[in-house]
């Protein structure tokens, strides 16, 4: 027998107890081809479009799956930015293009759909403005479009004008899905330097230089992680990231030939793999449980940070040696309301949005799935967001804030989302103002760092 | 994929009929046995084989759910993956 047995067992393993799966195959649909000036038209044709590429995704998905035996959990499309192509469009709300990309989701049978978006980090068309406005109301009235805006990048600075209305409209989302404990906002993310073939939500979109149609794969894998760093018998730190290099290997290489061969029989062209330890509720499948095999009493603790950029580290390089195709955003998601042992951190106090703030300097994205009290006003948002997008500018990465300010929540209560996104304990912000600083807008400049040429 | 060959692993309590359970759905579906390993590790019955669909209109998701369907008969569990996973996830 070519395969080995054993190895043949660990892989069954990774499956059945560890949580490995293809988190996501995401469908990348170019829309450019949909502009016109009548709304109507506008959203029938994106409609007939995204049915003609995705008929046959879920079904394809799901034959892959059967014949290798991993589990894909999601079914995902991400489409061009909606602000771009509808900017034609002669109508001041955009909500029913929002509603035409649920309904389109629900008649392919995907799970979520992205790209409710705009890119506006050097500034904003009138296009950018009325999708930016529409997003409250598009997030509470569909279930499965998700919104991302870029208002950052290295190369262009911050515009803190979107900073400062993004706040806003956080604060606006969670409102509008009040009822829900704010869940809009687990749909909206706002990024620095927004990867164009990214397909995790909520920040997938189908980005400018992309194929007319492509599929992104997304594989996950903490639990596996988790446990073949507990395994190793008092190693040193070298010994950690040569054994989580060699897991997100073989991680990735499953992710690859999925990918393949999904787009293969889809007749799309085969774009990314993008290998991100995107934890679950589930015990053990953790960032956080991680970061305290390597010897951390708590996540959270001093030492977080250097753990981190380990796994970072070592999952990227284990990732670019299995696969030339590694994109998107590629290393170690810290979401709280989706991490089971990040949660725990944060209730036993070790974990701190100031901490979460140091550790998205070396994790792949930032301030992700944080719940913050009902009360935080606009400008204290878009002051986190500030930081966040600044760390994200002058590191050269990308950076991104999904916050929930959970409408009518204080410190210690806990919000219930559900699924994979789970559920979040309220954490508190720093009571002092940041309301003048917000006030001012225009744009941090680009940073020396952008002067590459 | 490059080949219609499989990786049919069963684990389980040990008894009686288990080889010849397993074998006589796989003659059903047209499915030859290219490879055999049986083995007990920590108590349990471990079976690795790697079959091929010799039938030309081998219907995967049939044989998956018969596969399973023995399976629960004998009282173990029957997983029928493609090959090529094990190559890929391993194999540079």
């Amino acid at each position: 027998m070519l395969i080995h047995p054993e190895e043949i067992l660990e892989t069954i393993k990774m499956v059945t107890t560890q949580h490995l799966d293809i988190r996501t195959v995401t469908m990348g649909i170019n829309l450019r081809g949909c502009c016109h000036p009548d709304l109507e038209t506008f959203n029938s044709r994106v409609y007939d479009r995204i049915l003609r590429c995705a008929e046959n995704l879920v079904r394809t998905a799901e034959e892959i799956q059967n014949l290798y035996g991993i589990p894909i959990i999601n079914k995902r499309i991400s489409v061009t930015p909606i602000a771009i192509v509808a900017e034609s469009c002669q109508s001041e709300d955009l909500v029913s293009v929002a509603h035409t990309l649920d309904r389109a989701a629900h008649e392919v049978g995907i799970d979520f759909v992205g790209g409710f978006s705009a890119l506006v980090q050097k500034g904003m068309t009138p296009g950018d403005l009325r999708l930016i406005q529409s997003i409250p109301q598009a997030l509470a009235t569909t279930r499965k479009v998700c919104a991302s805006v870029n208002v950052a990048t290295t190369k262009a600075g911050i515009n803190m004008d979107a900073v400062a209305l993004m706040g806003r409209i956080i604060k606006q989302t969670a409102e509008a899905t009040r009822d829900a404990g704010g869940l809009g906002c687990a749909k909206l993310v706002v990024f620095a330097n927004a990867p164009d073939d990214n397909p995790f939500m909520a920040g997938a979109f189908h980005g400018i230089g992309e194929p007319d149609c492509v599929i992104n794969v997304g594989v996950s894998g903490p639990g596996v992680v988790n446990h073949a760093v507990r395994e190793l018998r008092n190693p040193s730190l070298g010994e950690i990231a040569e054994c989580i290099k060699k897991t997100a290997f073989k991680i990735t290489r499953m992710g690859e030939m999925v990918g393949r061969e999904v787009a293969q029989r889809l007749g799309a062209q085969f774009g990314v793999l993008d290998l991100s330890l995107a934890p679950t509720p589930a015990v053990g499948d953790s960032v956080a449980a991680i970061l305290e095999a390597m010897g951390l009493e708590s996540c959270g603790t001093h030492g977080t940070t250097a753990a981190l950029a380990l796994l970072n580290d070592a999952v990227k390089k284990g990732g670019a040696m299995a696969s030339s195709s590694v994109g998107g955003l590629s290393g170690a998601f810290i979401p709280v309301s989706e991490d089971e042992g990040m949660i725990r951190a944060v209730q036993r106090g070790s974990l701190t949005l100031d901490k979460l703030e140091a550790m998205t300097c070396v994790c792949s994205v930032g301030l992700d799935m944080i719940a913050v009290p009902g009360d935080t006003s606009p400008a204290t948002i878009s002051a986190i967001i500030a930081d966040e997008m600044a760390i994200g500018m002058i590191n050269k990465k990308t950076t991104a804030v999904r916050i929930i300010p959970a409408p009518g929540m204080k410190v210690g209560d806990m919000v219930e989302f559900g699924g994979l996104l789970g559920s979040a304990p309220v954490m508190p912000v720093h009571n002092f103002s940041s309301e003048v600083f917000i006030a001012r807008g225009g744009r941090i400049p680009a940073p020396i760092q952008s002067l590459t040429n | 994929m490059s080949s219609s060959r499989f990786v049919i692993t069963v684990i389980g309590l040990d008894r009686v009929g288990i080889v010849a359970g397993i074998t006589r759905v796989l003659a059903e579906h047209q499915v030859n046995i290219a490879d055999i390993r049986q083995s007990i590790m920590d108590d349990l019955f471990t079976m690795i084989m790697l079959a091929e669909a010799k039938g030309e209109n081998f219907d995967l998701a049939a044989f998956q759910q018969a596969m399973q369907a023995i399976g629960k008969e004998l009282g173990v569990e029957v997983i029928v993956q493609h090959e090529d996973v094990f190559r890929f996830m391993h194999r540079i």
